[in-house]
């Protein structure tokens, strides 16, 4: 049960944004310029990092409804998304996303926590200034979308299969035009 | 002058999120439609309440610039001085606001821990001294925003001032004008 009465039926993100589409509409837009749009980091590295913070934050509907399109993206399986969550190092990623990945890790402790060494050396492994600021704002968004699932007590579907299902028309359909009911 | 530099190179002399909303414009119109629905639309929570959340979840995550933006806004709007904000931040069950904002303020502190240290108990806390599902959702989505808006201006290092007046200066204007025609060069 979540703490405050939400339409019925709908996981996540959906219950809350069916309840207010007024702000829904503005946070979907948010994703859409963020992880979809046009950018030197492909989506399936976008929605990689999106799903690092959400597991950080161990927010269970966005790490894997995001998980789900990041798989997808990346057209890889659920255990090289488990092994990115637990350890990135170990894993084929490019040593740029490396270098993202733990200043996104520490936007989700706090702002602060971002050291000029980890941006040093994501420059130096040929990180872009865009590409630090959409890894930032990317974390930080993040940070917001799974208070607000979470904090509202929303519940998830426990079968980590449904989101990876559900991820290949997700991905079509974009963030703008997604019917919440659906 | 200042010698600030930021984690990156920003357009210069824009404070806060003026200088990340300069740089990457594409974000510009998404965040301000957002926050102008959030912190200014038809609510039963005052627009002042409002930023009085904001301003302390702002405080909670020690983000000079938000707090202290947010402070001004919500000081313009409650026409209060700055001791009635700043006792809000240090003891807020001693300051003089309605018990429901005592409750709703609980709650945003355990959204800016994390979503899931929000506990039944205090939503139900909230709902037995007036809140509504409408006011505890705005004030989890304040509350979650600012924990998003503080690590964006703090993540990338951005200048912020200490002068409290840097901040008050224009802010009747800024509240006036809204957040939906928010200028990062104005």
């Amino acid at each position: 049960m979540a703490y405050i009465s939400l339409p019925e039926g709908l996981p996540g993100i959906r219950g809350p944004m069916a309840f207010r589409p007024e702000t829904a509409k503005h946070l979907n837009e948010l994703a859409e310029v963020l992880l979809r749009s046009e950018n030197s980091l492909s989506r399936g590295e976008r929605e990689l990092i999106a799903t690092y913070v959400s597991y950080l934050n161990d927010c269970f509907f966005c790490q894997n409804a995001h998980g789900g399109l990041a798989q997808h993206y990346l057209q890889c399986d659920m255990a090289y998304i488990d092994l990115v969550k637990v350890d990135f190092q170990s894993t084929d990623l490019s040593p740029k996303i490396k270098a993202l990945l733990p200043i996104a890790a520490s936007v989700q402790k706090g702002g602060k926590h971002v050291t000029p060494e980890q941006i040093e050396y994501a420059r130096h492994v040929g990180a872009t200034d865009l590409e630090i600021h959409d890894t930032v704002l990317i974390a930080a968004a993040f940070c917001m979308f799974n208070r607000y699932v979470d904090g509202l007590g929303t519940w998830a579907p426990q079968d980590r299969n449904i989101y990876v299902e559900r991820a290949k028309w997700r991905a079509d359909e974009g963030y703008v035009n997604f019917d919440l009911y659906k | 002058m200042h010698l600030h530099m930021p984690h990156i190179a920003l357009p210069e002399g824009l404070a806060g999120i003026r200088g990340l909303l300069a740089f990457r414009p594409d974000m510009t119109n998404p965040l301000r439609g957002f926050m102008e629905i959030l912190m200014r639309g038809e609510n039963s929570l005052t627009r002042g309440e409002r930023e009085l959340i904001a301003t302390y979840v702002s405080h909670l995550n020690d983000c000079l610039f938000c707090k202290s933006s947010h402070g001004a806004t919500a000081e313009y709007y409650l026409q209060c001085d700055i001791g009635f904000i700043e006792q809000v931040k240090s003891n807020y069950q001693s300051a003089g606001i309605s018990d429901k904002m005592k409750a709703l303020l609980t709650i945003a502190a355990s959204v800016q821990r994390g979503g899931r240290n929000v506990s039944a108990e205090e939503v139900q806390a909230a709902k037995d001294v007036g809140a509504t599902d409408y006011e505890v959702h705005d004030t989890v989505l304040i509350a979650a925003a600012f924990c998003m808006f503080n690590r964006y201006v703090d993540g990338l290092d951005t200048w912020a001032p200490d002068d409290l007046e840097f901040y008050r200066k224009g802010v009747k204007e800024r509240a006036e004008a809204g957040y939906a025609n928010y200028d990062p060069y104005r």
